[in-house]
């Protein structure tokens, strides 16, 4: 047979002019289409302009510089270009577009393309390999560009949601942190803050001890009726909210009339209370979840030596039980947390205007006066969400290498 | 003589001691229902913080759900459980309210106070009393913006309502509300109807289905918007080139904001907007809810609110008092919907046409948009 797998062999490189030109100016035309309004050129100018620039890129770079120099040129180059067509942000659109297509030039004529492939790999499994990383790219990028977008957005110094020519020039003065001040001096602003700042740890504190409890309740054999009030349990989450809300709204109504007729509470507190309750209530099932799935690896020869060696069921749930299950205890609180600090429907159907939260505060304020605040408010959120996140991570880590370092 | 005396002066000991006593009995928290805003900001400079300062253990606070007061009051109203104690409605909900028993039926010449010209509220307000709940605040409209520097249009600025409806001269994305109200009579008003048979010829199928084909010319070229932020959003954007709002917002967005956009005052939609006190408070907080609308109303704080939007007082009195906006010291009264430069050619909401003919023109509108 011809075909015999021979790993001395060089990789076949591909030749030029019939593989890699015609992806380079494919790219090249796409980015063009997508990114050269910045230089003044409609789509169809700006795919010509980006598949020409690819074409003379790929050739001059691939054929004549070594890699490292070849990117540097290439990102010089088409930035210098994007300046002088487009000023400052066609400048920064240049060298994006430069970097691009310094990278892809070497990673397509050097065959790069095929690292990462088995050498037996045949060019449609390669072809699907590539095309899979790319389509994961998109995803990530889809996922993450409109959570972006609305960062720079929150600096414009106009009060609109619009990215006003100034900024696209990325003129110093069409850009401003009052939406910023507005937030932390406007008391309609602080007031919801403050309210969010009561509302979500206190209904997180409630539904991680129940949540907790029920999960290890409901994870012993004996108990009776378990697929039932797990069911049950777990309704907040599966019922659409909308339906949830329209109950509590009138369920809450009558527990807060009771309260103040008969407890005497002000309107304020029982408003509080209320909606404390509600929110705890659509944390619950978090926790239960990410508890049941923790206490899945959770060996219970451990409760007996504890038990064996005399120590109550109080005692050995804080000091065996507890601290082996904190992951997954954390990560619940954390979504339970979440859960109510982003909660809109609920809070609007039963707090009053007293318990306006940030995203009841954040909801008017879009549909009634479109305010850059907002976008102020969520990057702040967005900000304080990746540190919360990142802090409870490094905390597991850290836990989980103790844990490794201690013997047994 | 003496009878007199003591009859006049025992009825003064009764007023006074029922006074004290309704000031003794008066809640001291309020919430107030408003749109949010710079409309809402208006209200807050003009009467509460005035009304807070000249009660000191009063405390209030604003909820932004104006846009559906009609279903939460039913909601809370089923509930047993009224959490709102004034609230600002337009004047076909406070007309549905009433109907419904949600709101409070007012004696206007008793519960407000009288023009500082020396009429009575009723007179003072006038045809603004549209309804027997329904405490007028401000006149308001419903007109066109443009952007100025829209290169298609070859340096023709629009002149009239009927631009809206030419694609010819003044190409591009337009925004129209998501209602049939206003743009039908815009659609039959430049379809040539004359303006006084507009509401004659929509009572006819023939009519309504001319005006949804006067609409149809434009539809694929409609933004539809339902909150009245969205047509500055998208001026200020250039996302549409023309566009229908209220005309505070386009003062806001022209004045204030300093944007590249101009107003038509040509065939203006007027209409109202005003309290209504829901029904089911206790005696304490209604009757605290009632010494604030009194004070609210009155001539000098209808005619303080125009320092801080552009919006027409509802009391003639306040008319006068009208002076310059707060912060940028120009003359308000230009920029009032009802300045007569700015009324020459208005339509002036018809509750009544369009109480009877406002649910099967929904329908046919949201079946038409849906095509």
């Amino acid at each position: 047979m011809a075909i015999a797998f021979n790993p001395t062999a060089a990789k076949p490189l591909r030749p030029f002019a019939s593989f890699s030109l015609p992806l380079m100016i494919a790219f090249g035309a796409i980015l063009g289409g997508a990114l050269l309004q910045t230089w003044d050129m409609g789509p169809g100018l700006g795919m010509i302009t980006g598949a020409v620039l690819a074409a003379l890129l790929g050739y001059a770079l691939s054929h004549h510089l070594p890699r490292k120099t070849g990117r540097l040129v290439s990102l010089g180059l088409v930035g210098v270009l994007g300046f002088i067509l487009g000023g400052p942000l066609g400048g920064l659109v240049g060298l994006i577009i430069g970097a691009l297509l310094g990278w892809a030039a070497y990673w397509l004529t050097t065959g790069d393309y095929r690292r990462g492939v088995p050498v037996y790999s045949t060019s449609g499994q390669t072809l699907w390999h590539n095309a899979f990383k790319f389509i994961c790219g998109f995803i990530f990028f889809f996922l993450i560009a409109p959570i972006l977008i609305v960062i720079p957005l929150s600096f414009n110094a106009e009060n609109f949601f619009t990215f006003t020519p100034g900024m696209l020039a990325l003129d110093p003065d069409a850009y401003s942190v009052k939406h910023y001040q507005d937030f932390f001096t406007n008391p309609n602003w602080l007031q919801p803050l403050k309210n969010s700042l009561i509302i979500a740890p206190i209904a997180t504190i409630i539904s991680v001890s129940l949540g907790t409890l029920a999960a290890i309740g409901l994870s012993q054999s004996h108990v009776p009726f378990r697929r039932g009030i797990m069911a049950i349990l777990i309704s907040p989450m599966i019922v659409p909210l909308i339906i949830s809300a329209t109950g509590m709204f009138f369920f809450y109504s009558q527990l807060g009339l009771w309260m103040e007729q008969y407890l005497g509470m002000s309107k304020d507190l029982t408003g509080y209370i209320k909606v404390i309750l509600a929110h705890a209530a659509l944390g619950i099932p978090f926790v239960i979840i990410t508890v049941t799935a923790t206490l899945v690896g959770f060996d219970r020869s451990l409760t007996r030596a504890a038990a064996n060696m005399g120590a109550g069921p109080a005692k050995t749930f804080f000091k065996v039980q507890m601290p082996l299950i904190l992951p997954g205890v954390i990560s619940g609180g954390l979504f339970a947390f979440i859960t109510s600090f982003d909660e809109v429907v609920v809070v609007l159907f039963v707090g009053a205007a007293a318990q306006k939260t940030l995203p009841w505060q954040m909801f008017t304020g879009l549909r009634e006066q479109i305010s850059p605040t907002i976008l102020a408010v969520a990057t702040v959120l967005v900000f304080v969400s990746i540190c919360l996140l990142t802090t409870v991570e490094l905390l597991r880590r850290r836990s989980e290498r103790l844990r490794g370092m201690s013997p047994g | 003589m003496t009878i007199k005396t003591t009859l006049a002066a025992s009825t003064a000991l009764v007023v006074a001691g029922s006074a004290a006593f309704a000031e003794a009995h008066m809640a001291n928290d309020m919430t107030l229902v408003s749109w949010g805003g710079a409309y809402q900001a208006s209200q807050d400079n003009a009467y509460l913080q005035p009304y807070l300062e000249m009660n000191p253990d009063v405390s209030a606070v604003w909820d932004e759900s104006s846009a559906e007061a009609v279903a939460k009051l039913r909601a809370m109203n089923e509930a047993g459980n009224i959490t709102w104690d004034v609230v600002d409605v337009v004047a076909s909900d406070a007309i549905r309210l009433c109907d419904e028993g949600l709101a409070m039926e007012i004696d206007h010449d008793e519960m407000l106070a009288d023009g500082d010209d020396g009429s009575t509220a009723t007179e003072d307000f006038g045809d603004l009393l549209v309804s027997d709940c329904f405490i007028p605040q401000i006149v308001y409209s419903t007109t066109v913006g443009y952007r100025t520097d829209v290169a298609e249009w070859n340096g023709n600025t629009p002149e009239d309502i009927c631009a809206i409806f030419d694609l010819e001269t003044f190409p591009g994305q337009r925004s129209l509300e998501k209602r049939p109200i206003g743009n039908v009579e815009w659609a039959l008003l430049c379809d040539g109807v004359a303006k006084a048979d507009i509401y004659d010829v929509l009572e006819t199928d023939e009519g309504q289905a001319q005006a949804f084909a006067k609409l149809d010319t434009i539809k694929d070229n409609v933004t539809w918007w339902s909150a009245g932020a969205d047509t500055p959003q998208l001026l200020a954007d250039g996302e549409v080139v023309i566009g229908s709002t209220y005309n505070g917002r386009l003062f806001s967005l022209i004045v204030e904001q300093d944007q590249p956009v101009e107003m038509l005052w040509d065939a203006q939609m007027f209409d109202l907007d005003g309290w209504i006190i829901p029904t089911g408070l206790s005696e304490e907080r209604e009757a605290r809810a009632m010494d604030f609308i009194r004070f609210a109303t009155d001539t000098q704080r209808l005619a303080d609110q125009a320092k801080y939007i552009a919006y027409g007082p509802a009391r003639a009195s306040s008319a006068p008092l009208v002076s310059t906006h707060a912060e940028l010291g120009i003359e308000m009264a230009p920029h009032m919907p009802t300045d007569p430069a700015n009324a020459e050619n208005t339509f002036l909401y018809n509750y009544e046409w369009w109480a009877d003919y406002r649910d099967d023109l929904d329908a046919k509108f949201q079946a038409w948009l849906a095509q």
